[in-house]
């Protein structure tokens, strides 16, 4: 059999862009369950990280404990919060939002805490309190990093989010682990299909956030990112 | 906790095949890097493709390409190489970037005395410019040792075998037990690990300790 007909024919029969288990529908859910686990994982990592990098305190401790955070595997957080927690949206967010969490995390905080200390110094020699130093001046200058973190968290988020799946919920990953279920070249060709899904939709992600990561940055900062500096 | 002690044998056993599909795609992925990221180095042009080449291979998801394998290498779907060379193209893709970076940053001075001296390229590579290297480089496949041993458990959903298997039969078993000991293992290993290469690199680099004496 050849497998890029076989992928080819998966992917171009209307059948599978149809009804509540076609193509379109899984690929909503996908981004559902990724939006939500991002939204969660923003909320946690995004103050956290501007407080520790704003006040300079805790930081080691801070990247320490998100890299152990990142050794923690997805699909047993997924099936251990599945046998505590029971079927739902919950056990598939918990593992996914425990898997954003450490890059939002490390990129507010090294993007606030690499802020020079003397753009920092004249904000408070100007009179600044800390709450227009933090969202005046840090970070905005942060604001690469930053969104880096969250960009590399996006990717991650879309790429496990398959796992969803194994627990009887929607998504991408229903086509990998209902093929793989079925045993059949059938089955793996749809495999196929749904990781070549899961690829495209992760390298459109990536460059949605390349574009807002360019637009989103402040003209001053990309001028001196580039040195060449157009601008004048 | 009379699981675990009943299932030693059997925890070992998946530990080891765990290890095993994490740890090689390290060593090779470094082999492979290392030329690469000499390559990135000495050309901007080289630099700059082998760079997007590597963010978009880290772009495509584990489970996907591990799925995808089978079909470029011709082998069979629950052949354990699958896993092996999807952790090895993730481990290339993250540690091009490292060795690139390690090696612009040994001082010009250190590889101008070095060629004073009569160090021929070569030579000089592995014995001046590779060592100084060493710090920025175990940083890179620190990170990319606790990145794969946290991956490696991913192919238990498509039967690879590995701790992963402690959650899939968890799961199909509905037994809390096997999966949070299945979890600790993973957890454990990935700071094992990272503790050996910490003190694997300390032990590659003693003038850092010398000059910090």
């Amino acid at each position: 059999m050849n497998w890029f007909s076989a992928i080819g024919d998966f992917l171009s029969s209307s059948a599978n862009w149809s009804g509540g288990d076609g193509i379109p529908i899984r690929l909503l859910q996908h981004l559902e369950y990724t939006a939500l686990a991002l939204v969660f994982a923003m909320l946690i990592g995004l103050p956290v990280g501007a407080v520790v990098g704003h006040t300079g305190r805790g930081g080691f401790l801070l990247v320490g404990l998100a890299n152990y955070l990142r050794a923690l595997p997805s699909v047993g957080l997924l099936v251990l919060a599945f046998l505590a927690i029971g079927l739902g949206l919950v056990p598939p967010l918990i593992a996914l939002i425990i898997l954003a969490v450490p890059p939002v995390l490390a990129g507010t905080y090294s993007g606030i805490a690499s802020v020079e200390a003397s753009v920092v110094d004249a904000a408070r020699g100007v009179g600044m309190r800390w709450y227009q130093v933090l969202f005046g001046v840090e970070i905005p200058n942060a604001l690469p990093l930053i969104l880096g973190g969250i960009r590399s968290a996006a990717l991650q988020v879309v790429a496990t989010a398959t796992i969803a799946a194994e627990v009887a919920l929607g998504g991408l990953g229903r086509f990998i682990i209902d093929g793989y279920a079925e045993h059949t070249l059938d089955g793996y060709a749809q495999m196929a299909a749904g990781a070549v899904l899961v690829a495209v939709l992760a390298l459109l992600v990536d460059g949605a956030f390349a574009l807002v990561q360019r637009f989103a940055v402040s003209p001053g900062l990309r001028a001196h990112i580039q040195k060449s500096g157009g601008r004048t | 906790m009379s699981w675990t002690n009943k299932h030693w044998g059997e925890i070992w056993s998946l530990a080891q095949v765990h290890l095993y599909l994490s740890l090689l795609p390290v060593l090779f992925g470094l082999i492979l890097a290392i030329p690469l990221g000499w390559l990135a180095c000495r050309s901007r042009m080289l630099r700059g493709f082998l760079l997007s080449v590597s963010g978009v291979l880290y772009t495509i998801p584990s489970l996907a390409l591990v799925v995808v394998m089978p079909i470029l290498l011709g082998t069979d779907i629950l052949d354990p190489v699958n896993m092996i060379v999807t952790l090895t193209v993730y481990t290339i893709a993250l540690l091009v970037r490292s060795v690139a970076d390690a090696l612009s940053a040994v001082p010009t001075e250190i590889i101008a005395s070095a060629t004073a001296m009569g160090f021929k390229p070569l030579r000089r590579f592995f014995t001046v410019e590779l060592p100084l290297a060493i710090p920025v480089l175990v940083a890179g496949v620190r990170v990319a040792t606790v990145a794969n041993i946290s991956l490696a458990s991913i192919g238990a959903l498509i039967g690879l075998g590995g701790l992963g298997q402690l959650f899939t039969d968890g799961f199909q078993r509905n037994f809390l037990t096997e999966v949070v000991v299945g979890v600790i293992a993973c957890v454990l290993l990935a700071v094992l690990a990272d503790t050996v290469l910490l003190m694997l690199g300390r032990i590659a680099t003693p003038w850092a300790r010398a000059v910090r004496r």
